[in-house]
């Protein structure tokens, strides 16, 4: 198979970056290349330091900020990083945090960081189409919590927290609110004027920018410690010679995404979960129908395993991932499955479709037929199907 | 197409040999379980003068290294004694499909257990045990480490539902902490059974549920 003829349904893990987004970028690797700070030395830093700013009022107003309030860095997992490791060294003695048990790897890792390093934390349960409880949380909380980290949406089950309840409880109780918001950058709204949230962590590389930028919005008057040292940029929070080419390509790339092309993928992932769940018996919808990411749709295909349907794609074109552990490095199924009250079969066989610009309706249509042929034929030689036939004939 | 798999596992996975089922197999096994993520069944008909494995089949709930290990070891057992096929190894399972990523190993293994257990399964149905250990409370309990709970999805031993073993003059009685109602009361007991009742010395499996 010509790779050039595959269709990308992993645009969660990363996307294609836009023609139009590059083509923002080029000027600044070989007309516009001096670095920002040097403003007071040369017109080039002029000129540049003015792009970044104004990349940066284009990203600060997609989230309803002020310019200053915006810090690039080189991605999500800086971001996360900044934020809660940021917090906990500006705590000023407080020991707790919260987080929820279905976080992605940057915000679930940092908390684990932290308690190594003698803070607790709370991973707070999530229901079985994982959203957490508000009163759960309220719970929580105590004169000792310093940050409560939840996602806006999840990475894999694509579910959308009700942030602004969340948010309301941690003005309440005067606890900082950090959302990892990667997923939702752009195809969620999400105004701080709006919704009582401290930090929000963004990434271009799920709307089709550039890989290795990301920005981390910090609510002014939040306290955060540094802890990348050297010079004084970003507000003196985050030291580094910027990354202009990739500033300017985020700011790009989030200026090219539409409400009507987010409509456009809400109606590709809701024909591609009702033909599944319709058209192949045995498949469980993880995650809500509704409060869920435009763009995402994962379905549990029971009694068969995921990498091997992954394969079987590849082979046929599609490119998707699965939370089945034969597919991940450390051999662990899905945390997300597992925190939903799934078992291990549906995380084995849960799939995970993610769509982006360049999907279509065809491209739908085209996977579900593979699909069926693909789930009937490795369930025809698996045990466990074996078992459900003799157990439904008995 | 790019992968970490061989071009050989690509295609015993593709288009795997001996799938399926025999019923009434003359031996059985059934390795694995979906917590550690793969599964494998296989099945055996022995001659019994010459003890060759005339047709062999197997089934898999696994990844594509698991499906190509079956498909292969199920290719390299077909004809041969049964003592011939105890002796396969996984390292040569693997070479025979241009080898296998290291961190797939334990995916394959499966495969090759499940022939060596469906062989010890034959010997123990036709009194071929040559080595004829009284069974013990300690034999049962690593029989039971393969019946799984269903509600976990790891065995009975791990999740602490056996009760009790005694074994007495060749009756074994188990004790289960489930409700004799339970859902699945009656798959675990066939299971259990099933499990121990071809060793050679054992004349009849009682299963309780005392929860």
């Amino acid at each position: 198979m010509n790779e050039m003829n595959q269709v990308y349904m992993d645009n969660s893990a990363a996307t294609r970056m836009d023609e139009r987004v590059l083509e923002a970028m080029t000027p600044y690797f070989f007309e516009k290349y001096a670095v920002a700070t040097s403003e007071f030395a040369y017109s080039q830093g002029i000129e540049v330091s003015e792009s970044l700013e104004a990349a940066r009022t284009v990203l600060a107003d997609a989230l309803g900020a002020a310019t200053e309030e915006f810090i690039f860095t080189s991605g999500d997992t800086e971001s996360s990083n900044m934020a809660i490791k940021g917090a906990a060294f500006a705590a000023k003695g407080k020991k707790h945090l919260i987080v929820s048990k279905i976080e992605d790897f940057p915000v679930l890792n940092s908390a684990k960081a932290l308690e190594k390093q003698g803070f607790t934390v709370t991973y707070l349960e999530v229901d079985g189409e994982g959203f957490i409880n508000p009163d759960k949380l309220k719970e929580a909380i105590t004169p000792d919590t310093f940050l409560v980290s939840i996602q806006h949406a999840n990475q894999e089950i694509g579910t959308i927290q009700d942030i602004e309840a969340i948010g309301t409880i941690c003005r309440e109780k005067k606890v900082l609110f950090h959302t990892d918001a990667t997923h939702t950058f752009g195809r969620v709204p999400l105004n701080v004027r709006e919704v009582p949230v401290d930090l929000i962590t963004v990434s271009a590389h799920t709307i089709h920018g550039p890989k290795g930028i990301g920005g981390l919005y910090v609510r002014k008057g939040t306290k955060l410690g540094k802890w990348m040292d050297g010079g004084f940029q970003e507000f003196d929070l985050r030291a580094g010679l910027e990354n202009i080419p990739g500033a300017v390509g985020f700011a790009e790339a989030i200026k090219l995404v539409t409400a009507e092309e987010n409509e456009t993928l809400r109606s590709i992932r809701d024909h591609l979960i009702e033909r599944i769940l319709k058209e192949i018996p045995d498949t469980t919808l993880n995650g809500h129908h509704e409060k869920r990411l435009p763009q995402n749709a994962n379905i549990s295909f029971h009694y068969i395993e995921g990498e091997s349907i992954t394969l079987h794609l590849d082979m046929h074109g599609y490119a998707v991932s699965t939370g089945s552990a034969c597919f991940s490095r450390s051999l662990e199924g899905s945390h997300v499955i597992f925190g939903i009250g799934g078992d291990h079969e549906r995380a084995h066989g849960s799939i995970r479709f993610t769509f982006g610009r360049y999907n279509t309706r065809e491209e739908v249509d085209g996977i579900v037929d593979v699909l069926k042929d693909i789930v009937r034929e490795l369930r025809s030689f698996s045990p466990l199907a074996r078992d459900k036939n003799r157990k439904e004939t008995e | 197409m790019k992968s970490p798999y061989s071009e050989t596992v690509l295609e015993h996975f593709k288009h795997p040999h001996n799938i399926g089922k025999i019923e009434n197999a003359d031996g059985q096994a059934q390795e694995g379980s979906p917590a550690c993520g793969d599964m494998v069944a296989v099945y055996i008909n022995v001659d019994e003068k010459t003890n060759v494995i005339e047709d062999i089949k197997f089934e898999s709930y696994g990844c594509a290294s698991n499906i190509a290990t079956g498909s292969i070891i199920t290719e390299l057992a077909k004809g041969k004694t049964i003592e011939e096929a105890k002796k396969i190894t996984w390292k040569e399972a693997a070479d025979a499909l241009g080898g296998l990523p290291k961190i797939k190993a334990h995916c394959s293994v499966l495969a090759v257990e499940g022939l060596r257990c469906a062989i010890e399964n034959y010997e123990e149905k036709h009194g071929l045990v040559k080595d004829r250990k009284a069974t013990t409370m300690e034999i049962v309990r690593n029989r039971l480490k393969k019946v799984m709970n269903p509600m976990a999805g790891l065995d009975l031993v791990k999740t602490n539902l056996i009760e009790g073993i005694s074994v007495k003059d060749g009756k074994v009685k188990v004790s289960i902490s489930l409700p004799a109602d339970h859902q699945f009361a009656a798959s675990i007991k066939e299971e259990i059974i099933e499990k121990i009742e071809p060793l050679w010395d054992v004349t009849d499996v009682n299963v309780e549920f005392t929860g």
